[in-house]
């Protein structure tokens, strides 16, 4: 079974606009159960098949449903979050890009003492390949393996997973993380998981400029996982103080380079890519040992 | 976003902040004016975005100071207003050609007695605005934060709740504030959180925090940045944007739902997606080459966005080939071909362009390409990619 999603997952979409809808439909022909959605307003209705509510209480309450994948704009989106934390959603998958920080702090506080998962927002989504998608990212790309995957991109990560995937070493599952500077979910906590799943032999974690995420999910690799894991850095060629896309992608006054981040990453034994050309192979080299 | 000097401390000042009494001047003879009004030594202070402004020097003016000047008489202030106004001021944080400078502060001078730090930044590992202070202030925060971090206080501020009292008085006995000192010291300090959190900043600073021989504590310097993402709430912030700061280019693509940032390379980009644009400037550079520009076209990469994309592109003069990488998921190759194609076509290339294409469709975007009869070169993988365009680039 997948460390967070599998095929018995039930998942809502909020935020029915066209994004959210068309995504929506996506992963329900990849397979995964997309048991309704929630658009304030539309509860009652339906929208692709999609069975519409008003809130995400009322659509746990009749669907069972213990996930969710939000797309709502921006000023609404950390609330959606705090909603779907409210009303026990386990798994909490934001896509939504352009949510401003302090709202993701307050969401952060609301959330902590809640038993749900949030990953995001500015992601791609989770996907247990063969599964469950919740996401956008293209289902064809990935297979069932041994290879857990880790990111703060999105393209990137469909790079490494195309590489891994031709090269015969398929993925137990993909989780991107989001590229905003506070993300519900870090490296360290997948890490943990992967370490402790049965079908992840070998872990890929791709990183980018901007925080310390990467420098203290090396740090836990020394101490806590046994299992090969391989990285890659982007943005080695980023010069510092300007924004790289991502909000989070912010080298400031020094910290978060990539060679810092390559340098703690190498300490811990975990091999680094060179090249974005490289990712696959440097898995399948770090399995090998 | 950021702002000038004298906007962040009009938003200091409307929270309760006391700043020096300050004049915002646009010409020698506004200058000397606000010297007759502030009636006696006087700091002009040039305002610009980027920091180091004193350690920085206006081009071909002949000075030997920078973007921060003492002046005790009339004439004299005028005299450097008049450099400031009419020289680009290049320090380290501003490109090779310097900075306009269009306003500067004529701040009346203040007597030091102290020096401290004050910042305010949302920290990442706990997902909290971090309010942090220093007793050694006036110096690079980043220095003190490499060789003594412990010297460096915190206080994690919740959102709403704000800095808590308490919080306020462990910071300021900690600092050496006198009993009699503490009210102000505290004002500065809620003034300060108060901004950062109703106006979403994404950085805060007021360095130096100056305590006069009178025991007045007031904000001698302050800078601050907004969350980009936040902006849409702030029309009262939007007002302060200065576009002659902006890289021309940058704003235009922003228009278009682009996201670029200039480098000094030869090698245009486009690609789908920031993690992968950033991984596709560092195989060019692994490769030899020098990427010209950072360009995430999202989502979306419709004819509209990669013809605006390419104009981008190509009014870099320095620009000798451009590469474009592109994983089609959900958006599928050939709908990203035959934009290229379009593109291509209204743009009128004069450089080489060579094109990798991965994901849905590939195959069928690559022939349409390849049948174009067009100068495009096709590459199936990245190292392939990477290495065409640094050779055609040379």
């Amino acid at each position: 079974m997948g460390i967070l999603v599998d095929k018995n997952t039930r998942v809502l979409c909020q935020g029915m606009g066209k994004a959210g809808t068309f995504h929506a439909t996506q992963c329900r022909e990849y397979g995964t159960q997309m048991v309704g959605g929630v658009a304030p307003g539309k509860g009652g209705t339906a929208k692709e098949g999609f069975p519409l509510f008003n809130t995400v209480a009322e659509a746990v309450r009749k669907t069972g449903a213990d996930a969710t994948m939000i797309f709502v704009p921006p000023s609404g989106a950390a609330d959606a979050i705090m909603e779907a934390a409210d009303a026990g959603i386990s798994v909490i998958v934001a896509i939504t890009e352009g949510v401003p920080v302090l709202d993701m702090a307050r969401a952060m506080g609301f959330l902590k003492d809640k038993p749900c998962r949030l990953v995001g927002p500015n992601c791609p989504g989770i996907i247990t390949p063969g599964q469950c998608k919740i996401g956008i990212m293209p289902g064809y790309i990935h297979q069932p393996g041994p290879v857990g995957v880790i990111s703060r991109s999105g393209t990137l990560t469909y790079e490494a997973v195309w590489q891994l995937s031709n090269l015969g070493l398929g993925q137990s599952t993909c989780v991107g993380l989001g590229g905003d500077p506070i993300v519900g979910t870090s490296f360290i906590d997948l890490l943990r998981m992967f370490q402790d799943d049965p079908q992840t032999e070998a872990i890929l974690m791709m990183g980018e400029i901007g925080g310390t995420a990467e420098e203290r999910a090396a740090e836990f690799v020394k101490k806590h996982v046994t299992k090969p894991v391989a990285a890659f850095i982007a943005g080695q060629t980023a010069p510092p103080g300007k924004r790289m896309g991502h909000a989070g992608a912010i080298i400031s006054g020094g910290s978060g380079t990539a060679r810092e981040k390559i340098a703690a990453l190498h300490a811990a034994g975990i091999a680094v890519a060179k090249s974005p050309a490289d990712l696959g192979t440097t898995v399948q080299a770090a399995m090998k040992k | 976003m950021k702002i000038h000097e004298y906007q962040a401390k009009e938003l200091l000042a409307a929270s309760g902040a006391v700043v020096p009494r300050g004049i915002l001047v646009a010409s020698p003879a506004e200058a000397e004016a606000a010297f007759d009004r502030l009636g006696g030594p006087v700091v002009l202070k040039a305002q610009i975005h980027a920091g180091g402004r004193g350690k920085g020097r206006f081009k071909d003016s002949g000075q030997d100071w920078g973007g921060v000047k003492f002046s005790k008489t009339r004439a004299d202030c005028s005299q450097v207003a008049r450099v400031m106004l009419q020289y680009p001021l290049v320090t380290k944080q501003t490109k090779e050609c310097g900075q306009r400078v269009s306003k500067v502060l004529v701040q009346a001078a203040v007597d030091i007695a102290r020096e401290l730090y004050l910042g305010m930044v949302v920290d990442r590992a706990i997902g909290m605005p971090v309010l942090m202070a220093c007793a050694e202030g006036g110096v690079e925060i980043e220095e003190v934060a490499a060789r003594s971090p412990e010297k460096i206080l915190k206080a994690p501020v919740q959102p709403d709740a704000g800095l808590l009292p308490f919080q306020a008085r462990r910071l300021f006995y900690a600092l050496g504030f006198t009993a009699e000192q503490a009210p102000h010291a505290e004002r500065l300090m809620i003034a300060l959180c108060r901004v950062f959190l109703d106006s979403d900043c994404s950085l805060a600073e007021i360095n130096p925090v100056v305590v006069t021989p009178k025991g007045e504590v007031l904000a001698l310097d302050a800078k601050m940045t907004f969350d980009d993402n936040a902006l849409f709430r702030h029309p009262e912030i939007e007002r302060y944007r200065d576009v002659t700061e902006e890289d021309p280019a940058e704003l235009r693509a922003a228009k278009t739902g682009l996201s670029y940032i200039s480098l000094t390379g030869n090698i245009g980009c486009l690609v789908n997606g920031a993690g992968l644009a950033m991984s596709t400037m560092d195989i060019i550079k692994y490769h030899g080459g020098e990427p010209a520009n950072f360009l995430d076209v999202g989502g979306g990469a419709d004819k509209e966005q990669v013809t605006e994309a390419f104009r981008i592109l190509l009014a870099d003069p320095r620009v000798k080939a451009v590469l474009v990488n592109i994983f089609g998921g959900i958006m599928k190759c050939d709908i990203i071909a035959a934009a290229i194609l379009a593109a291509f076509k209204e743009v009128g290339f004069h450089v080489p362009l060579v094109v990798r294409l991965e994901g849905t469709n590939v195959a069928l975007g690559r022939k349409m390409l390849a049948e174009a009869g067009l100068n495009i070169v096709t590459a199936s993988s990245l190292t392939e990619a990477a290495k065409k365009v640094v050779a055609v680039a040379k």
